[in-house]
């Protein structure tokens, strides 16, 4: 009977997983979220993309036996869904936050209608990359089995904060989202930079739903999603709409969201209710102690119809 | 909305007595068909709790002279009460299975009371004796099933540590971990089993992550008792763990990883509850049973259990298919210490104070709260 238990570093090792691990749908829908608002509009409808983009993904990595074909697939759902909002919002008068509740329940509803029959088939998964081939812990090397999409997420956020800050697109956006009339008398049309901006959150999004379907946990169903795309378009307000920060906040939650099982996998068994919330109450802090009733948060878009 | 829902409902009424005025001399030479209304929680093929009832209501779709109207995602609310009036007044169900816990108190008997002659049969409910007498409870000892799992694992676990992803501690779900403990320790006393609450039915991500957490301490057999057992199947055979299945058969998502399992036995006993009716009888108001009376079963064996462990399951399950044979056994000691059931004190199957289990037996390793 070889004991090839680690005692109390599974929980250290378990956040560490966890951070990677669950972190990366919040990762893609954050920094989605995160160019769609930072060019004036918010898309709460992410949380039905996410979903919409899991199942697309899991229909066409089963159909077409390639999973990375299923991610391409996510990703155009996604924008596609952005195009949508971006469009209905384009519209005189109408209330972005009302046209994202409504897209949510759009795209749980249809994808859960679609996804019927993708419940018992099982897809091809996207593979791992085994970074913990140095270590004889199994442990280890189990959260150190790595998928690409997490590695492209973490890239995507310096280069994200990068084009925000010095590229010619970047300040446009940032031009929608802090002055329309700026952008306007640029010669700019403002609702198409916006467009633009939704299509990629959706898109990115879309991935992130992929991630969940074809990676981890790795397969469809309905409860799938359990409101992590409406999490992490909070944590892009949390994450004070700095790409950076939306990286850090993505992995603080993956590692939270861990944590709960963790401690009662070691046998620290009481208020596990407690440290299964442990993600939002950490949200709830970091609010209440950055909050201030005498300016509006920094760094939020003027644009942005919370902040108008 | 609910002006239309009534609207849309007389109306076809209406054109219903219509078309039975016009075509009553053909219907009198159609056999009597009975129609029996399918209500779930969830999806229908989820791979857990609602495929099993759905496998039920597709034994019943085989028997001649039976319509098999279903409803999935109804919500244990108000929202219940509705899908059985529509399958009462539009599909002419006599025979329903509301079978989410949730829609037993008020939902089923509210309905109960307004059709007296309709049939209700609820899954996981308690009726009594104050109940209306055309609504009735059954649900299944699937404690059985998981203490032959429970032989198996602690026959296949080469760390001597198993695992259990439970959503809530509720009687249900201790008495189903106690039992596959205690079933573990007559195969390999040392044996323990290591459980993660996730909190909820449906929690895949967290399900996961228990998953992973426990195979990281050195837990090498899983079983859950979740909603869809899917999420941990499939991610412990990804570790290389083994897993003991629920609710249905899971051995297509993980052949070479999938030992056994406790099942659910609809399918065996819908069929005799139809029967029932169309004969005449009642059904019993309070129906329960274990793998004697088939309402539960145990997955097929996979390849890589033991000839031992298969020998000794086996009897295990044929003195339960005799009926002769307690799990809760005195003296049973729990994991703090405190003896809950006294030397001497057999807890049968159908003994009341087992439904009310707030305790995890000596060997499980985690708490209640």
């Amino acid at each position: 009977m070889a004991d090839t238990s680690i005692g109390l570093w599974t929980v250290p090792l378990a956040v560490l997983g966890g951070a990677i691990r669950v972190s990366t749908p919040f990762l893609f829908v954050s920094l989605g979220e995160c160019i769609t608002e930072r060019s004036g509009r918010i898309n709460l409808g992410l949380e039905g993309t996410l979903v919409m983009g899991a199942m697309s993904a899991y229909g066409i990595s089963y159909l077409s036996g390639s999973p990375w074909l299923g991610v391409l697939a996510a990703g155009i759902t996604g924008a596609v869904f952005g195009a949508l909002h971006a469009g209905i919002c384009s519209l005189p008068r109408v209330n972005d936050i009302a046209v994202g509740i409504a897209l949510m329940l759009l795209g749980t509803g249809l994808a859960f209608f679609l996804g019927k029959p993708l419940i018992e088939p099982t897809a091809a998964r996207l593979p791992a990359i085994d970074f913990g081939w140095w270590s004889d812990i199994p442990q280890l090397r189990a959260a150190l089995r790595i998928n690409v999409l997490f590695l492209i997420g973490v890239a995507i956020a310096p280069l994200l904060y990068w084009a925000f800050k010095t590229t010619r697109w970047g300040l446009l956006i940032r031009t929608a989202g802090e002055s329309a009339d700026a952008a306007r008398a640029m010669g700019h049309s403002v609702l198409l930079i916006r467009l633009r901006a939704t299509m990629v959150g959706g898109f990115l999004a879309g991935i992130g739903g992929s991630f969940l379907s074809l990676f981890y946990p790795g397969s469809w169903n309905e409860g799938l999603s359990s409101g992590q795309g409406i999490t992490a378009v909070a944590l892009v307000i949390f994450a004070r709409w700095d790409p950076m920060l939306c990286l850090w906040a993505s992995l603080a939650f993956g590692g939270a969201a861990a944590l709960g099982p963790a401690l009662q996998s070691v046998g620290i068994t009481s208020g596990y209710h407690l440290f299964n919330a442990a993600p939002y109450i950490l949200t709830l802090a970091i609010m209440i102690i950055t909050c201030s009733p005498k300016r509006t948060l920094t760094g939020a878009p003027a644009e942005l119809s919370i902040t108008r | 909305m609910d002006f239309g829902r009534i609207s849309r409902r007389h109306l076809l009424q209406g054109s219903a007595a219509l078309a039975l005025g016009s075509t009553l001399g053909v219907r009198g030479a159609a056999a009597a068909e009975t129609t029996v209304g399918f209500i779930y929680v969830g999806s229908r093929d989820d791979y857990g709790y609602n495929q099993a009832h759905a496998q039920g209501a597709a034994a019943l779709k085989k028997l001649p002279g039976i319509k098999v109207v279903e409803e999935e995602k109804v919500p244990e609310t108000d929202a219940v009460e509705k899908t059985m009036e529509s399958m009462i007044n539009l599909d002419g169900a006599t025979l329903l299975f509301p079978t989410s816990f949730g829609y037993y108190n008020p939902h089923v008997l509210k309905m109960a009371t307004k059709f007296p002659k309709l049939h209700f049969e609820h899954c996981g409910g308690l009726w009594t004796d104050k109940d209306p007498k055309n609504a009735g409870s059954y649900f299944g000892y699937i404690d059985e099933a998981q203490y032959i799992s429970g032989i198996v694992a602690g026959y296949s676990t080469k760390s001597g540590k198993l695992g259990f992803v439970a959503a809530k501690p509720i009687p249900q779900v201790l008495r189903n971990i106690n039992a596959f403990t205690l079933g573990a320790k007559l195969a390999n006393p040392k044996a323990t089993t290591q459980v993660i609450f996730t909190g909820d039915w449906s929690m895949p991500v967290k399900e996961a992550e228990a998953t992973n957490s426990l195979i990281d301490q050195g837990v090498d057999v899983l079983t859950c008792h979740v909603d869809g057992p899917k999420t941990m199947v499939e991610n412990a055979a990804r570790r290389g763990a083994m897993v003991c299945g629920y609710h249905v058969n899971q051995s297509p998502l993980a052949p070479k990883a999938y030992l056994t399992g406790a099942e659910w036995n609809w399918e065996a006993l819908y069929p005799k509850f139809v029967k029932m009716i169309t004969s005449g009888e009642s059904i019993p108001n309070f129906y329960r049973g274990g793998l004697k009376e088939e309402i539960v079963k145990v997955s097929p064996y996979g390849e890589m259990v033991s000839a031992e462990a298969r020998k000794h399951a086996d009897e295990v399950k044929a003195k339960f298919m005799a009926g002769d044979y307690t799990i809760f056994k005195g003296p049973i000691v729990d994991n703090k210490g405190k003896t809950v059931i006294a030397a001497g004190t057999d807890r049968g199957q159908q003994d009341p104070e087992l439904e009310k289990m707030d305790y995890l037996v000596d060997g499980v390793i985690g708490a209640t709260a």
